[in-house]
């Protein structure tokens, strides 16, 4: 198996939010800034790549059955490390994604991982394969919090990019909730555009 | 403030202002996912009204009664996260058993509820908020309400959208983003209301 594969894939060829339109609920919610953006890319890859690890480990302890609340354990103790951790050493941070840390439980590219690719494979490829996956979410949450902060505030990260008189009447609706679902809609289509004049 | 006029607030605040789907972005999956069809869109809001009603009434009582008393609100994740999964099983069981004809309707949807995050998201604002019993019950209820409301006027919009020309490449999901962006703009008047 092709380790490098595994670790890439998720970057652009299978990207969750893009390509597989998993875990929508956050990359919209917390995109209204870059740095929201990182936390909860971070935090996800975390989890992600934990869960994978430990679930591609006790694969064959866990009975076909009751499988997936198996999973849902072990991803749900992760996320209660995280939550307690950025709440101890990012309160900021914490404070700001607020309810959307414990929803990374139901966040279904973590679920989907556990149940496509680690109960099925080794643990390094699992690894590699929840980093990769983490990655490329943290990437795609990335772009549309640049997006939405460059047009809704005129900051990127909190850096003026934009010119004083744009700051001051910047295109707010970019930051709020219809603007989240109209730039994710038009980044689709553009990528989709891209995909098939390849 | 009266009781009634309370509960109507309530209402009016979880339909509208503070919509699940359109303001808060929670349960986007399935609001995307199954808005092909009204039938199938309402199936799909049934299910998630009633999961979410018996998910606010049960968290709530976990919560003040087993995760306060013994100081465990660190596996409130955990912990909420399970009831659900179990009482979707539970319910998926019992309406099998009892109604045959609502299992066919709603059956297929009922697994995919255990990951909507809107189920998992209303247990934890109840909490948040410091709602009663029976105001987190109405929460889930009406949230559940605001939910099923949005994505019948999706999957109304939606079935529209087959016969109009739409460009190949926004086709399918892009458009289904974009029109969401649209509702959510409507939505957003809501947000002057005032009691």
């Amino acid at each position: 198996m092709n380790l490098r594969k595994e670790f890439t894939k998720g970057f652009v060829k299978e990207n969750p939010v893009f390509i597989m339109a998993l875990g929508l609920c956050p990359t919209l919610a917390v995109t209204s800034s870059v740095e929201n953006a990182i936390g909860m890319g971070l935090a996800a890859t975390f989890v992600l790549t934990c869960s994978n690890m430990i679930i591609s480990l006790i694969k064959n302890l866990i009975p076909d059955k009751i499988r997936i609340p198996c999973f849902i354990i072990v991803i749900a103790s992760f996320v209660t490390i995280v939550d307690l951790s950025m709440n101890a050493y990012k309160p900021e941070i914490h404070k700001s994604l607020g309810l959307f840390i414990p929803l990374i439980v139901v966040n279904c590219i973590i679920l989907g991982r556990a149940e496509a690719f680690a109960s099925k494979n080794k643990l390094l490829p699992s690894l590699l394969d929840g980093l990769g996956m983490g990655l490329g979410f943290t990437l795609a949450l990335v772009l549309i919090g640049s997006i939405r902060e460059i047009l809704g505030a005129g900051l990127w990260l909190g850096m003026k990019v934009m010119p004083d008189a744009y700051i001051d009447s910047p295109m707010l609706v970019a930051i709020l909730a219809p603007g989240a679902f109209i730039i994710m809609g038009l980044l689709m289509g553009l990528i989709k555009l891209v995909n098939k004049g390849k | 403030m009266s009781f009634i006029t309370q509960i109507f607030t309530l209402a009016v605040f979880a339909v509208f202002v503070n919509n699940f789907v359109l303001s808060k972005f929670l349960g986007l999956c399935p609001y995307i996912g199954v808005s092909k069809k009204i039938d199938s869109a309402v199936g799909m809001g049934m299910a998630v009204i009633f999961v979410m009603t018996m998910a606010s009434t049960f968290t709530w009582l976990i919560q003040e009664y087993l995760l306060i008393p013994y100081q465990l609100e660190y596996l409130q994740t955990i912990a909420f996260i399970l009831t659900i999964a179990s009482l979707v099983q539970l319910v998926e069981m019992v309406i099998q058993k009892t109604a045959p004809s609502l299992y066919k309707a709603l059956g297929v949807f009922l697994p995919l509820i255990t990951t909507n995050c809107a189920v998992l998201g209303v247990s934890i604002l109840n909490i948040q908020e410091n709602y009663n019993f029976l105001g987190a019950i109405l929460n889930g209820l009406f949230s559940g309400l605001g939910f099923t409301l949005v994505l019948v006027l999706m999957a109304g919009l939606r079935e529209r959208l087959e016969k109009s020309e739409v460009p190949e490449a926004m086709k399918g999901m892009p458009i289904a983003f974009v029109i969401a962006g649209c509702m959510a703009l409507a939505f957003l008047g809501f947000s002057g209301l005032n009691f």
